[in-house]
């Protein structure tokens, strides 16, 4: 086991079951426990990851389906959408709303963009 | 010594160069703090000085005289500018409270739609994930902190890109951030230059947080990947750029992917003195100010007939 993967392990509860749930819902079809866990492609056990599907399900966050010998798991969603509409019509309101809520990014001006494309595609040669 | 109430009022436009280089220079974190102190302190001496100018107005007039039991006429240096002045210190204050109630009470209510949304359904650890294409984040602050992500921003990143994007909004959330941006939002209404120091500020906060995922993530370029990545996604589609549009990278995002590309720089001998000169300029304003409010009070009470001249 390396330094990375010990790191894994040790983390949070909490930040793992993030990392789990954002792994399946970024893939948007139900994943093994196998599957997510070569999608992490961090340390953790698949026994690990195992184990914290199963957790999220009892609580009702994500649901799954028999898949071979094993389940597949994949997000519980809402009424279609509608926490999302919900809050980006409340949200999206306020042009000032960056200054309670620090969001990741800001709009991009046409020269930001050039920017950081060639940025990319440099780290992809 | 009225003079000197005009001091706290012209001071804070010098403030958002400063404030920039400041934030360029400085360590993160050091620059939030810097940042967020210097301009509660320029917006209360400005508003101080607005305060003492209105009374001083509504003093000379016999009516508010008598109220303040005033016994001798209040001396002031020019009494055919104590009224106007007055007038305008008092359309400018009631500007300024009237623009700061409505951004709080909106704020308040974006804030409260946001916790309820992600109080409604049951969090993954503290991930509140959103069913949207369109690509957003952010760190929702109170108990539980919460970070709210779109699936379309989820979908937009790496697995470990994804992380550097929590370790950030974490950082937001365990250093109250909030607390910092909500700062700058009141003192941006104690005067107009100070709007352009509520940017500062904000991007001090969020260069905060990358050096934090950075740290977490232990991987810089990675970070910076994960923030140029997002704020791509978050672009409609790539525009075409007209021939003439400046290639000038000027905007927050560009600057927070540079500095965590570039080796850290050492805090030069400008740092200091950027940072010294923010210092001196709050200093001075808060000095200028507290000087004309005691001179007005002293004025007060001759005219009281408490103090002799």
């Amino acid at each position: 086991m390396t330094d990375a993967d010990a790191r894994d392990e040790r983390r949070p509860a909490g930040e793992l079951e993030a990392a789990v749930m954002a792994a399946l819902w970024a893939a948007g079809a139900p994943l093994t426990p196998g599957l997510v866990q070569t999608e992490l492609g961090s340390g953790l056990a698949r026994t690990t990851v195992a184990t914290i599907l199963t957790r999220l399900h009892e609580k009702g966050v994500v649901s799954r389906e028999r898949q071979g010998r094993g389940y597949a798991y994949f997000p519980v969603q809402d009424a279609p959408g509608l926490t999302a509409r919900r809050m980006h019509s409340e949200l999206d309101r306020d042009a000032d709303r960056e200054t309670v809520l620090a969001r990741f990014v800001a709009q991009l001006s046409p020269g930001d963009e050039q920017y950081l494309r060639r940025l990319l595609e440099g780290d992809e040669r | 010594m009225t003079a000197l109430l005009l001091v706290p009022l012209l001071v804070p436009f010098l403030a958002p160069p400063l404030a920039r280089r400041a934030a360029d220079r400085l360590a993160p974190a050091t620059a939030l703090w810097v940042l967020t102190a210097s301009a509660l302190a320029l917006a209360g001496a400005c508003v101080a000085a607005l305060g003492a100018l209105i009374l001083t107005g509504l003093l000379t007039l016999p009516a508010f005289a008598a109220l303040g039991e005033l016994v001798h006429p209040l001396r002031t240096p020019a009494d055919h500018v104590v009224l106007p002045a007055a007038t305008a210190a008092t359309g400018v204050l009631t500007l300024s409270a009237w623009t700061l109630v409505r951004s709080a009470l909106r704020q308040t209510r974006a804030f409260r739609t946001a916790r309820t949304q992600a109080g409604r359904r049951p969090a993954a650890g503290d991930l509140c994930v959103i069913d949207s294409p369109h690509p957003d984040a952010y760190a929702l602050p109170g108990r539980p902190h919460r970070i709210v992500v779109t699936t379309g921003m989820l979908r937009s990143l790496g697995p470990a890109e994804r992380e550097a994007l929590f370790a950030h909004e974490r950082a937001h959330n365990r250093s109250g951030h909030h607390y910092f941006l909500a700062a700058a939002e009141l003192a941006a209404h104690g005067h107009p230059a100070l709007r352009a120091t509520r940017d500062a500020i904000r991007l001090a906060a969020e260069r905060a947080a990358d050096e934090a995922a950075a740290e977490v993530v232990g991987d810089r370029r990675l970070t910076a990947t994960a923030i140029a990545r997002a704020a791509l996604a978050g672009q409609a589609s790539p525009t075409t750029r007209p021939a003439f549009a400046p290639a000038a990278t000027t905007g927050p995002v560009p600057r927070r992917v540079a500095a965590l590309l570039e080796p850290s720089r050492g805090r030069s001998r400008a740092t200091r003195r950027t940072a010294s000169l923010l210092v001196a300029c709050t200093v001075l304003s808060v000095a200028a100010g507290t000087a004309g409010v005691a001179d007005f009070h002293h004025r007060v009470e001759i005219a009281q007939g408490e103090e002799s001249p």
